[in-house]
């Protein structure tokens, strides 16, 4: 398979000003991969799908990944880098048995500027997938068929794999608790030894 | 007050070799309803392929009477809730205990129906179905062998044997006979509301916190 | 503004009233679990079926991300749970890959019977159920469940647990294989044909089967693709994509066999495909269980507890009795995944359950489910 900057660079000549940067991978797996800009991320899925020499068939894995705000720390200077939620995409060509070919879109942040072009209608594979990185990260799919909830209710709220959501306090009771829990355990006991306690002075 | 205590074991025992077979109503009754029990077909995750191994040749759940596994809640008179509840599922795990009717028995078959087990951490499992349904039997594991469910199966049938037939659930003189209806737990935007049913399910008073 | 009841009228020329919709599941016998089919009827034609998911949803992703790397290993084990151990092995894969950990060669030969042993039974479940689904309630199945159990044994023996075996590490596996063990498998193999033989015999060219399967459920080959389905699902439309041929991981490139695969796509091509992939398992646990090597399972300086590898990030993936299972592991160099991401087969398999059920009987569309082979610990996870 062709490297990944052979790649970029073959984008970039059918696609003057897309957005394309390669990212390293630092692991031994070497996948490295493609962050794509989302004005052009529909042309370029539907490129890399067609492209003779490439023909990435299959998406095989979609997931979220988010990024919160964080303090980083470069040549001593501290700056905060803001948050994002990012998408990603394993593809792969069936026919050529190439792959995988990461590319990945980032939103603006994670608050309101969290609309990416949804991929579904070129690859069907995308559908359930992506309705799980709404459901889950909160990833808005613009494009997308059928955006709803698939694995938590209509009715809820939150978007549980960020990283800073807050599950509802309820396995404070278990037998041998430890650590995080077990602080958790004993704040939820000072609660109800102090409720009681307001009862009886009203 | 049973009748039959009036006659000892080893009276009946001499009776019975000769031919002579007494016993009560009450355990007549008793037998046949403890032998009979017929579970609902009804499987979460993982514990629910045990369920069905135990109710294939090898474990043969049909030796204990139990091997009428029936697809309707109406036709069934034991629950075994056979792996992870998640909030998602939970009404329908109670709106589906409702349907049955008395008498009926609930087995939480697994470590996820017990307290949520290994996936105690996770934000939408429920920490035990004994936070919305009465329990008549844990059975640990992860998941339980066959032979475990087997184990309880035969226990809960002790159970139901020893039960007097004057305050059995299905006498009109046990009381509160007519079927009650457990919460049904509702979808919020953050958790099931409420999560959990305040009149069967207290939260544990936990000792030994302060161990250093 | 148009609602969907009023789209729906217009593109089908139905009114209200003429349709039946109606909810299987999350409770049905039928559905594998609780998945549940939101289903519109004409008559007994399926008009429109819809999944909804999450009965299931145990968190696995969330748990495993606030666990170290070792942690999670059990947990794959309750993915799918008619196939921890190559659940197991896709995820020792993933972290290998992203650690670049080598894996001694007994290790992958066990590796590789494992699966296989995975493979055949649950191949063997499925088409019990598939059957079962067909209205065979009962014998098939008992049939079916018979040669589980022999697997089952061997597992356990193995592992300690018939089913959750949490048997593979990070290089390697947790316990190495006795000689009275192999010789075991070595038995499993040599009768497991007849239970095949007996099952085809019995079912294979039964007429009721076949004209409940033949012609049903059609799935196309470029479709298929196109939609993500792996596994023996696609390889049923006639697309000869195995990853154990593909990807030649572990040391599959040195087993002789073929890959099966199917013409129409039809719930009757699925339903093949597996009984002839039991075979060629079988013709891989033979040459396996000749060639195993003598030596370490597991280099004693490969580090389960406490690993923490570069920041970076891997796919691995493996051929699942289901298909394409995968993980996706993203590190920042601590001790826990910062992302963990289970690539369900199971779930995208079913992208396609509604075009392929749509003008079907609803008795039908419930052997087509049967035949994609979903396992909702996987599904929902």
């Amino acid at each position: 398979m062709e490297t990944i900057e052979a790649i970029r660079d073959r984008i970039l000549a059918t696609f003057p000003g897309a957005e394309v940067t390669v990212v390293l991978n630092g692991s031994p797996s070497a996948q490295h991969s493609l962050r794509i800009g989302k004005a052009h991320a529909l042309a370029i899925a539907r490129w890399l799908r067609n492209d003779e020499a490439l023909s990435l068939d299959q998406c095989s894995n979609v997931t979220g990944v988010d990024w919160p705000e964080r303090e980083v720390t470069e040549n001593k200077v501290k700056r905060i880098e803001p948050g994002c939620l990012e998408v990603v995409y394993h593809l792969y060509s069936i026919s050529k048995r190439l792959g995988p070919v990461v590319i990945r879109m980032r939103t603006g942040n994670r608050t309101d500027d969290v609309t990416l072009p949804s991929l579904t209608p070129v690859w069907r594979a995308c559908e359930f997938q992506e309705r799980e990185v709404f459901d889950l990260f909160g990833v808005h799919f613009g494009g997308h068929p059928d955006l709803r909830r698939i694995l938590m209710w209509d009715e809820f709220k939150d978007h549980p794999m960020r990283r800073d959501y807050v599950a509802p306090d309820d396995f404070d009771w278990e037998p041998t608790p430890h650590d995080d829990v077990l602080a958790r355990a004993k704040e939820n006991r000072e609660k109800r030894t102090a409720a009681p306690a307001k009862e009886g002075g009203a | 007050m049973s009748d039959a205590s009036q006659v000892t074991q080893s009276d009946r025992d001499e009776m019975r070799r000769n031919g002579i077979l007494v016993t009560s109503i009450q355990e007549i009754y008793n037998w046949g309803r403890s032998h009979s029990v017929w579970p609902l077909q009804f499987g979460l995750a993982c514990c629910a392929i045990e369920m069905i191994a135990a109710s294939m040749a090898k474990y043969d759940i049909a030796r204990f009477g139990s091997e009428v596994f029936r697809p309707s809640p109406r036709q069934a008179d034991l629950l075994i809730v056979s792996g992870t509840v998640t909030k998602k599922m939970a009404p329908q795990v109670v709106r589906i205990w409702n349907l049955m009717p008395e008498p009926k028995f609930c087995i939480a078959m697994g470590a996820c129906a017990i307290s949520g087990g290994p996936f105690k951490q996770g934000y939408n499992v429920l920490k035990g179905i004994d936070r919305f349904l009465p329990v008549d039997l844990y059975i640990p594991g992860c998941p339980p062998r066959p032979e475990a469910l087997l184990h309880g199966l035969i226990e809960l049938q002790k159970r139901i044997g020893k039960e007097p037939m004057r305050t059995s659930r299905l006498s009109p003189a046990a009381g509160d006979s007519p079927a009650k209806t457990y919460v049904l737990p509702e979808f919020g935007e953050h958790d099931i509301v409420p999560p959990c049913n305040p009149a069967i399910w207290k939260a544990p008073e936990l000792t030994g916190l302060d161990r250093t | 503004m148009n609602t969907v009841a009023d789209l729906f009228s217009e593109n089908t020329g139905f009114r209200e009233g003429d349709l039946l919709e109606l909810s299987m599941g999350p409770h049905h016998p039928s559905t594998h679990g609780v998945f549940r089919m939101n289903v519109t009827l004409d008559g007994e034609r399926v008009v429109r079926l819809k999944p909804v998911f999450g009965y299931l949803h145990r968190n696995h992703e969330k748990i495993a991300e606030g666990n170290s790397y070792l942690a999670a290993m059990p947990y794959t084990d309750r993915l799918d749970y008619l196939a921890g151990m190559t659940n197991n092995w896709a995820y020792a894969h993933a972290v290998e890959k992203l650690c670049g950990v080598e894996v001694p060669v007994r290790a992958e030969y066990l590796r590789v019977i494992l699966a296989e042993l995975t493979r055949i039974q649950n191949h063997a479940c499925l088409c019990g159920f598939l059957v079962q689904d067909l209205g065979a309630s009962g014998t098939p199945l008992m049939y079916a469940f018979r040669e589980r159990e022999k697997v089952l044994d061997l597992f356990e023996a193995i592992s300690g647990s018939r089913m959750m075996g949490n048997f593979q590490r990070f290089g390697g596996c947790r316990e190495d294989a006795k000689p009275e063990w192999l010789a075991a498998v070595a038995k499993l193999v040599a009768e497991f044909p007849s239970f095949l033989d007996e099952f085809e015999e019995l079912l294979a060219g039964n007429e009721i089967i076949l004209s409940r399967t033949q012609g049903i459920g059609v799935m196309k080959a470029d479709q298929a693709v196109n939609a993500g389905v792996t596994g023996p699902v696609l390889r049923s439309t006639g697309v000869a994509h195995d990853l154990r041929k593909v990807d030649r991981y572990g040391v599959y490139s040195r087993f002789e066999f073929s890959v099966p695969v199917g013409a129409h796509g039809d719930t009757y091509d699925r339903y093949m495909v597996r009984l002839l992939e039991c075979r060629e398992s079988l013709k891989i646990l033979a040459q396996a269980l000749k060639d195993i090597p003598d030596g370490p399972v597991l280099d004693p300086k490969a580090k389960q507890k406490g690993l923490r590898p570069k920041a970076g990030e891997a796919y691995g993936r493996i051929e699942g009795p289901k298909g394409e299972i995968g993980f996706y592991l993203i590190s920042d160099g601590g001790p826990n995944p910062y992302r963990f991401r289970i690539r369900p087969p199971s779930l995208i398999n079913l992208t396609l359950l509604e075009d392929i059920c749509l003008g079907q009987t609803l008795a039908d569309a419930v052997a087509v489910l049967g035949s994609i082979d979903i396992v909702l610990g996987e599904v929902d996870r």
